[in-house]
């Protein structure tokens, strides 16, 4: 088990260098100078231009921008952005909203869609179970943002229970509605993952086996079916931890929130390599360690799963 | 027996605290006039800064408007009628329209409570001018003679003082220009032209995160991404004294956020609806919708560095093509009244704007607009293309505009979408566009010279059309050696009317604010910069 961690551990050092590296290269490659964009509609000064482009290191070829990059990492030295600001900074700032507003996502996607799934998936062709299929369906068919839109106008504009946008980022309160709408999809692939893997598992030789024991129905739920039936749930869980924190720009910029995807947005359209590959790299460490969790929870689940 | 589950803990970084502005949120509707107090702040859409805050940085709205509430210059302009008015300059004296005499007030101080002198102003101007400070705005002192000792065209400056640039005493210095710029005193409304207190030198990235100033308001808290918080100062010596306690920035990712918020009275005042409420905001918001002309154009672009292009006959054509576009439906269906039809290539209520000095050109004349492209040979290969950035919600117009050549000319026309906008800034300052392109000024002062002599002189700055026009040179340079602001206008105005004949653009139309503020508030109104006139907001006690 030890070992076996120690080993993906490793196995996450090649792909941070290379995820940074492709990184690197996807914004060194986008269209446009950052710097004479700096200077808007005005013509860009020359002399200016060549200073700024020399202090943020982008007079020099690309591979050695890149390994000036990294020696600076391993520094602590994230950059800085044309603001002025380090990286670390901002960083600092946007990732605990986006970590906050993810979680909330998270947690809701994971209480609410495994009950719909459980309900529906053990009372098959039941109302619940018809009702939750077209529920889930609408979901995944609305677009993220028809979804916020709609959520601001009604519990905002026309309810008044909350504000439309949210005016501290820092609250969690606040956060609520965000969260519901960023969860909401995920949460409907949750649902049907689990009703349709507990459909399969309900009529395996070892559930019958437990019922024809006698043992309480609850335990057999519990214990042998859902453990059983998880798997496949919990991988989709694990990857899409990270694609909630990288996929929260949509809701981010509906409701105002200052997280990591707006700031992510703004970078990439100013072409700033610093922090785009800063905020990349820490989501490609997010979804390294989701994955390496999903993969321990296996053995949690499923006691045949052994890592040597 | 399974392993003890791993357990992950999230550690959550301590994220700052903000001191939330506390926004009452009273529902009594009604514009009508109410009491006021001056000590409550109110609310500001607004864009986190590109910049840090340094006034000669500041090139971008964002960072631009709150500059202008903490720094005030010599002179600013009235926001009422866009005039140019005395701040911190007692008076402006000039004989030859090249050397000026400037005589400060002597009751200003800074926020940190130090004086303003005649040295605040010529050490700021010449720590900005000086290249390796790096200031996005450093050209603006281009006309002060010793410019190019402290920004050569490269390498390193030789001095970092301006040889025309002379403090006489605390109160009065002296400004030496290159040559005559009549309407000078215009440009010193910049903001690049503040000045600076002396603790500014101490450390110029750390006053860029937390500036001290001389403006109606100071600063007070800059939390990223968020807001910035000013509040008046209380020693303010300028004409306008702020009638609120101060401006809170808060940052909006998209207009649809902030006009939602506005709606509910979580937001007071903002800067422009987005476009999916153009239609609606007047019903909406009732009397606290505002539509105000703003200081800016639109324009349609030609290469007349392309061979294509470059032929005399050629601007019959682009006469042609101009008198094809129906700018009146065009910006009422299309636009929905944010914009309104050009006449000029100058924006309407700029001083020394003159309505319809575009001649007939602007006028729309199916007839004509086929007849003048005929003439001049034809658009090449009779196909026009039209470059824009497609992250500035342009696309509308341009495929609308191409739609009124295509039926009035029988020209086919197309929009030629760049990714954004400094993809686009790139294909026409590096002159690799072929076709026509957008282009668009928006007044840096409310002065016709700003929109002609920065765009169409033989290498100006701005000037991506490659045009170069001898008589307009000579009459913008005759205009530029007038003994009076009202001359230099009128100077101008006849180098505007050369542009008649060459057409290197053509004017589409002017930009205006559509805004609106919340029930918090009142007596806003918007200057043609499209800024509210920020010390004139009153908040509802």
């Amino acid at each position: 088990m030890g070992s076996y961690v120690l080993r993906r551990v490793l196995q996450m050092i090649p792909v941070f260098f290379g995820s940074t590296l492709l990184i690197f290269l996807m914004v060194y490659s986008l269209p446009g100078d950052p710097i004479a964009a700096l200077f808007g509609d005005k013509a860009a000064d020359p002399a200016v231009v060549a200073n700024l482009r020399h202090q943020y290191y982008l007079d020099q070829p690309v591979w050695k921008q890149y390994l000036h990059y990294m020696g600076n990492l391993f520094q602590g030295d994230f950059g800085t952005s044309f603001t002025g600001r380090s990286v670390t900074d901002i960083m600092a700032d946007a990732f605990p909203v986006t970590i906050r507003l993810a979680l909330m996502a998270f947690v809701f996607e994971l209480v609410v869609g495994l009950t719909l799934g459980v309900v529906s998936g053990l009372r098959r062709g039941s109302i619940p179970d018809t009702l939750v299929l077209v529920l889930t369906l609408v979901v995944i068919s609305i677009p993220v943002f028809v979804l916020a839109y709609i959520a601001q106008t009604i519990f905002a504009t026309n309810l008044g229970w909350v504000t439309p946008t949210v005016q501290d980022s820092t609250d969690l309160s606040q956060l609520i509605l965000p969260a519901i709408v960023l969860g909401s999809l995920s949460l409907a692939y949750v649902a049907r993952l689990t009703r349709t893997s507990i459909g399969e598992n309900l009529r395996a030789d070892y559930i019958r086996t437990a019922t024809a024991k006698g043992l309480p129905r609850r335990t057999i739920i519990t214990r042998h079916l859902l453990r059983n039936s998880l798997i496949p749930v919990v991988t989709f869980l694990g990857t899409d931890l990270g694609a909630l924190m990288g996929g929260a720009i949509v809701t981010e910029g509906i409701f105002n929130v200052q997280g990591i995807g707006n700031v992510l947005y703004r970078a990439i359209r100013q072409k700033e390599g610093p922090t785009v590959v800063g905020i990349v790299t820490v989501l490609v460490i997010v979804y390294l360690v989701a994955s390496l969790i999903v993969d321990l929870l296996y053995a949690v689940l499923d006691p045949r799963i052994r890592y040597a | 027996m399974p392993a003890a589950t791993p357990r992950v803990r999230w550690v959550l970084a301590g994220a700052t605290s903000v001191a939330l502005v506390a926004s009452g949120c009273g529902s009594s509707g009604g514009g009508g006039s109410s009491s006021s107090d001056a000590t409550k702040t109110f609310s500001y859409q607004s864009s986190e800064p590109q910049n840090p805050l340094q006034p000669a940085n500041a090139n971008e709205v964002g960072g631009g408007r709150i500059l202008q509430n903490l720094f005030k210059g010599l002179v600013d302009y009235d926001p009422s009628n866009a005039k140019l008015r005395m701040q911190v300059a007692d008076s402006i004296d000039t004989s030859d329209s090249q050397t000026f005499n400037v005589t400060l007030k002597s009751n200003w101080t800074f926020h940190d409570g130090t004086p303003v002198k005649s040295s605040n102003f010529v050490n700021a101007w010449n720590w900005a001018a000086t290249t390796s400070n790096n200031q996005l705005s450093s050209s603006w002192f281009s006309d002060i003679a010793g410019y190019k000792d402290v920004h050569p065209e490269s390498g390193v400056p030789t001095t970092n003082k301006m040889s025309g640039l002379t403090v006489v005493d605390d109160t009065h210095f002296t400004i030496k220009l290159t040559t005559k710029v009549s309407y000078f005193e215009y440009k010193l409304g910049y903001i690049a032209f503040s000045p600076l207190p002396d603790s500014f030198y101490n450390d110029p990235a750390a006053a860029g995160q937390n500036p001290v100033g001389n403006g109606p308001y100071q600063f007070v808290s800059w939390a990223h991404n968020s807001q910035v918080v000013t509040k008046a100062y209380a020693n303010y010596q300028g004409v306008d004294k702020p009638k609120n306690g101060g401006v809170v920035f808060k940052m909006y990712t998209s207009a649809e956020a902030a006009y939602a918020d506005l709606q509910s009275n979580n937001l007071d005042v903002m800067d422009q609806v987005p476009p999916s409420a153009l239609a609606t905001y007047k019903n909406d918001l009732g009397d606290r919708a505002v539509d105000s002309p703003q200081g800016a154009i639109q324009n349609i672009g030609f290469p007349l560095y392309q061979p294509d292009w470059a032929g005399a006959d050629k601007a019959k054509v682009r006469q042609g093509l101009s008198m094809a576009i129906d700018r009146d439906t065009i910006t009422k269906t299309v636009l929905q009244g944010s914009r309104a039809s050009a006449s000029a290539w100058v924006a309407d209520g700029v001083e020394g704007y003159k309505a319809g000095n575009c001649g007939n050109f602007c006028t729309f004349n199916p007839t004509m607009a086929k007849q003048l492209i005929t003439e001049g040979g034809g658009v090449p290969g009779n196909k026009l293309t039209i470059t824009y950035n497609a992250d500035g919600g342009h696309k509308e117009w341009v495929d609308a505009v191409c739609n009124s050549i295509r039926q009035n000319t029988g020209v086919d026309c197309a929009g030629d979408p760049k990714v954004d906008f400094k993809t686009a800034r790139a294909a026409i300052s590096g002159h690799t566009v072929t076709g026509a392109f957008r282009t668009g000024w928006v007044q840096d002062y409310p002065l016709n010279a700003n929109f002609l002599a920065d765009v169409y002189r033989t290498g100006a700055a701005s000037n991506d059309f490659g045009y170069s026009s001898p008589e307009f040179d000579k009459l913008a340079t005759q205009a530029d050696q007038a003994d009076s602001i009202q001359a230099s206008a009128t100077g101008y105005q006849q180098a505007e009317a050369v542009l008649q004949q060459d057409m290197p653009a053509i004017p589409l139309w002017y930009y205006r604010t559509n805004s609106g503020f919340s029930t918090n508030v009142q007596n806003v109104t918007f200057d043609s910069f499209g800024n509210p006139a920020w010390t004139e907001v009153e908040v509802k006690g």
